[in-house]
């Protein structure tokens, strides 16, 4: 069918081909944008990456509301009357020539001085002159070229996230000690008597003192706290033998230096608080490009139009009133609830279910926030405000503010409850052991075990695990919000699914025909009668056809809104629409059909059907060994018998079920003392993905948006759930494997220890040594493993 | 051996200027995007490219 691509965005050509210049575009916005690149002289655009394009939308008013003083304040950065700098969420960026095209914004406008991409977070950072352009005209720019920026109302809190690099700077610290102690603590390792040595060595301990007290106080002080905090809530996490043992080396330190009895161990102090902050940074990786907060405000519009007595009005969502009437056009999103008043709309709910086919609405109907309106302008009256919408209401439950992760032991904490007590008696006894024999050595030999002690390989373990299986679930696109999430999957009993968007394709819905057959040559002519229709099921039903199109000429064609479309070819009449525009009777069905008519005998009708994702039924079997699985659906029973069939039996199927129920049955599995994981898509699955243990959002296409959750997972990799659960638990088998190792170490040590011979150089080689071993060990195990994914 | 306090002067001064230069490299968000400036570097090629086409252009049409 294809007959070579557009020039511009690549799209293979299935419809008319539009020629200029020589190219091949798909439709006239790519050709438009080809013409404005070639007159600014910008056509390296094309050089860079070959059809690197995207086709623009139609923004006739939408941006009107840029004009407003209010909310333009509300969106930069900066203005200082002159010049403004704003930052625009571009979600299509997407190579290389994107980032050429959109930081040459400045030939296309002469009003913007700068414009830098930063390609990660897809964002494109304009600055202008106030007196030569303004938000708007940038804004409208940059969609006429395909590179629609998204405004939501998100951006109107204005609260940028910062990010917090202290981290980085008390590694810097650490590392920056670290080195120099090395270096400087070096001459004494040998232990000889020379002159020099012995000369210097003074000056030698009291810099590597002052070095290490920045580490102590600054890069460490997260210790500390943490270690205190635990304790006022009697809870021995790692942090207390840590905090423990970095205290004792920098005491004991001290008191060496300060008396002359020895070198101290700062070398082995440092290194300590480097290795173990690099075990914190390691376990931090963040996807810039995804974000795992988001509430409904990320998908709402900042402004809408409001009709005020025919006048047309743009104000912010927040301020929308009940009784007020509102325009909303064609591709925008409905932001509360209210009856449609003037208009038909077909609205796509997509974002709130997961359904993808638009649901019709005549004029007197309720519409509900979170469509979007796929046909023309519609106006409604306001029924509910913004927070008090069917929807967005959800956003007022308990479980959206609860600050989750502080009650949660992890694996590492549980251990080292054990671990501390464990320090705690053995120092203790040896200190009596020894102050019985000699009392000079007594201190000597518990300060050694505290120091050998401190946990470094095994406060390594779980961060390098879990930060290493992080990267590896985001090359193969399973995005995680934090490293916990691991340990938590692993944790997991409970499976419920969403069904349609989760376990359903949605870009997939298949068209079925059931009655009387269609000769090709019928087939031709409703190929060519839809194919002037821009209604999305018309657009479906064009595609699904597979005969050519009939090249002869439609006579009469009329669309009627909400309906169908109708007309002649060659002496017969044709009707395409729903059941009463064919006067065919309705089916109990729940499934959207169109209806075929010819000369007013009705043919039959083309049924939307969901497509189950690949693999479902083999998902299900596997995980069905392991878990308890429940399908949660807001969706009628219309498709139970089938699931029954295909689901394993034990498979609890729960319809009908409004976004509240979702999150109240989660709730009532817990209270049973389940872990429970929601796997969901839409809106309408947030409650219960915030609420459940585990929330997975499915993503068709991840750069789109996805409700606040735990983790993000690429839709095409559905199958590789099961790997992705038994990846977790291996995970952490293997924590525990590097456990017992680390205790291997700590067993050496302590021999020294208790001996009463530990000496700075046997701390310095044995602490750095466990602690790679560690690394290494658990970077291998976990590559080892998932190959096999 | 005093010369010892000078080299180790020296030495931390030095080590203390990098120290302070990559604090400052990372306030200054130099490691936010690592991404696109190394895209945007290969860009000033195809831009005097371009213009050589241009002034070729102009040549031709004085022709």
């Amino acid at each position: 069918m294809s007959k070579g691509n557009c020039y511009h965005c690549g799209t293979d050509f299935t419809t008319e081909i539009i020629p200029f210049d020589e190219k091949e575009f798909c439709c006239n916005g790519c050709k438009t944008v080809y013409e404005i690149l070639n007159v600014n002289n910008l056509n390296c655009y094309y050089d860079l990456e070959a059809a690197p394009g995207t086709i623009p939308t139609e923004i006739k008013g939408k941006y009107n509301y840029l004009d407003e003083p209010e909310i333009i304040s509300k969106l930069v950065e900066f203005d200082d009357g002159d010049t403004t700098v704003v930052t625009l969420y571009v979600p299509v960026i997407h190579c290389s020539s994107c980032i050429w095209i959109l930081e040459n914004l400045h030939k296309l406008n002469e009003g913007i001085k700068t414009s830098i991409v930063n390609f990660p977070k897809k964002t494109v950072r304009v600055t202008f002159k106030n007196e030569e352009t303004s938000l708007k005209e940038i804004v409208e720019l940059i969609t006429s070229i395909g590179y629609e920026p998204y405004i939501s109302l998100e951006d109107a809190d204005n609260n940028k996230r910062k990010v917090d690099k202290t981290l980085i700077y008390q590694i810097a610290v650490a590392a920056f000690a670290f080195g120099n102690v090395m270096l400087l603590s070096f001459p004494e390792y040998f232990e000889v008597e020379e002159f020099w040595l012995d000369k210097y060595k003074v000056l030698f301990r009291w810099i590597m003192f002052f070095m290490s007290v920045p580490v102590v106080f600054y890069s460490a002080k997260d210790y500390f706290i943490s270690a205190y905090k635990g304790l006022s809530h009697k809870i021995l996490n790692i942090d207390v033998p840590i905090a423990l043992g970095i205290f004792v080396l920098f005491v004991r330190s001290s008191v060496e230096i300060i008396f002359d009895l020895g070198t101290g161990f700062f070398d082995s102090l440092t290194g300590l608080v480097f290795f173990l902050l690099l075990g914190k940074f390691f376990q931090q990786k963040t996807y810039s490009f995804l974000s795992f907060e988001r509430d409904y405000k990320s998908y709402f519009p900042i402004a809408v139009t409001k009709l005020n007595k025919e006048k047309e009005e743009n104000i912010l969502v927040q301020d929308i009133e009940i009784g007020d009437r509102l325009l909303i056009r064609n591709e925008e999103l409905i932001p509360v609830d209210g009856i449609l008043i003037n208009g038909e709309a077909m609205l796509d709910y997509s974002f709130v279910t997961g359904e993808s086919l638009p649901v019709g609405k005549k004029s007197g109907d309720k519409v509900f926030a979170g469509g979007k309106q796929t046909s023309g302008a519609i106006e409604m009256e306001v029924l509910e405000t913004v927070s008090q919408s069917y929807l967005t209401q959800l956003w007022s439950n308990d479980v959206f503010n609860k600050n989750e992760g502080k009650n949660i032991k992890n694996i590492t904490d549980s251990i080292s409850k054990y671990f501390t007590l464990a320090i705690l008696i053995i120092s203790t006894s040896a200190g009596i052991f020894w102050y019985l024999k000699d009392p000079i050595i007594a201190i000597n030999v518990v300060t050694s075990i505290l120091i050998i002690a401190c946990p470094c390989a095994l406060a390594l373990s779980a961060p390098f695990a879990l930060g290493n299986m992080l990267r590896i679930f985001g090359k193969k696109k399973f995005y995680l919000k934090n490293a916990e999430v691991i340990e938590k999957i692993a944790k997991i009993n409970t499976l419920v699914f969403d069904k349609t968007g989760t376990i359903t394709s949605n870009d997939e819905s298949k068209l079925e025909y059931r009655g009387e057959p269609l000769t090709k040559e019928e087939k031709a002519r409703i190929k060519l009668l839809v194919r002037s229709s821009n209604h999305p099921l018309s657009r479906a039903l064009y595609d699904f056809i597979e005969e050519n199109t009939s090249e002869e000429t439609t006579y009469d064609f009329q669309e009627i809104v909400g309906k169908g479309i109708q007309g002649e070819i060659n002496g017969n009449f044709f009707k395409i629409g729903s059941a009463s525009f064919v006067n065919a009777e309705k089916d109990t069905s729940f499934n959207t059909s169109i209806y075929i008519a010819i000369n007013k005998e009705i043919k039959g009708k083309f049924v939307f059907k969901n497509t189950y994702r690949e693999d479902v039924e083999n998902v299900f079997k596997t995980l069905n060994n392991h878990y308890e699985l429940v399908i949660l659906s807001g969706d009628n029973e219309g498709e139970k018998n089938y699931l029954e069939t295909v689901l394993p039996q034990n498979t609890k199927l729960i319809f009908n079920q409004k976004p509240e129920d979702k999150l109240e049955f989660i709730k009532s599995l817990q209270k049973e003392g389940k872990k429970v994981m929601m796997i969901g898509d839409g809106l309408n699955d947030a409650g219960a993905l915030a609420q459940s243990n585990v929330g997975i959002s499915i993503s068709e296409n991840i750069n789109v948006f996805s409700p606040a959750c735990d983790a993000i997972l690429d839709a095409s990799l559905f199958s590789k759930l099961p790997n992705f659960f038994k990846l977790s638990k291996q995970t952490m088998s293997i924590i525990v494997a590097s456990f017992t190792v680390s205790f291997l170490y700590n067993f050496v040590g302590m021999y020294f220890a208790l001996t009463g011979n530990l000496i700075p150089v046997v701390a310095a080689i044995l602490m750095p040594l466990s602690s790679i071993t560690i690394v290494v060990f658990v970077t291998v195990l976990t590559n080892f493993f998932a190959k096999n994914v | 051996m005093e010369v010892v306090y000078i080299t180790i002067g020296v030495s931390i001064i030095v080590a203390v200027g990098f120290f302070i230069a990559f604090i400052k490299t990372v306030k200054s968000g130099q490691y936010d995007d690592t991404y696109t400036p190394a895209v945007r570097m290969l860009f000033d090629d195809e831009l005097v490219l371009e213009k050589d086409d241009q002034t070729n252009e102009q040549i031709n049409n004085e022709n």
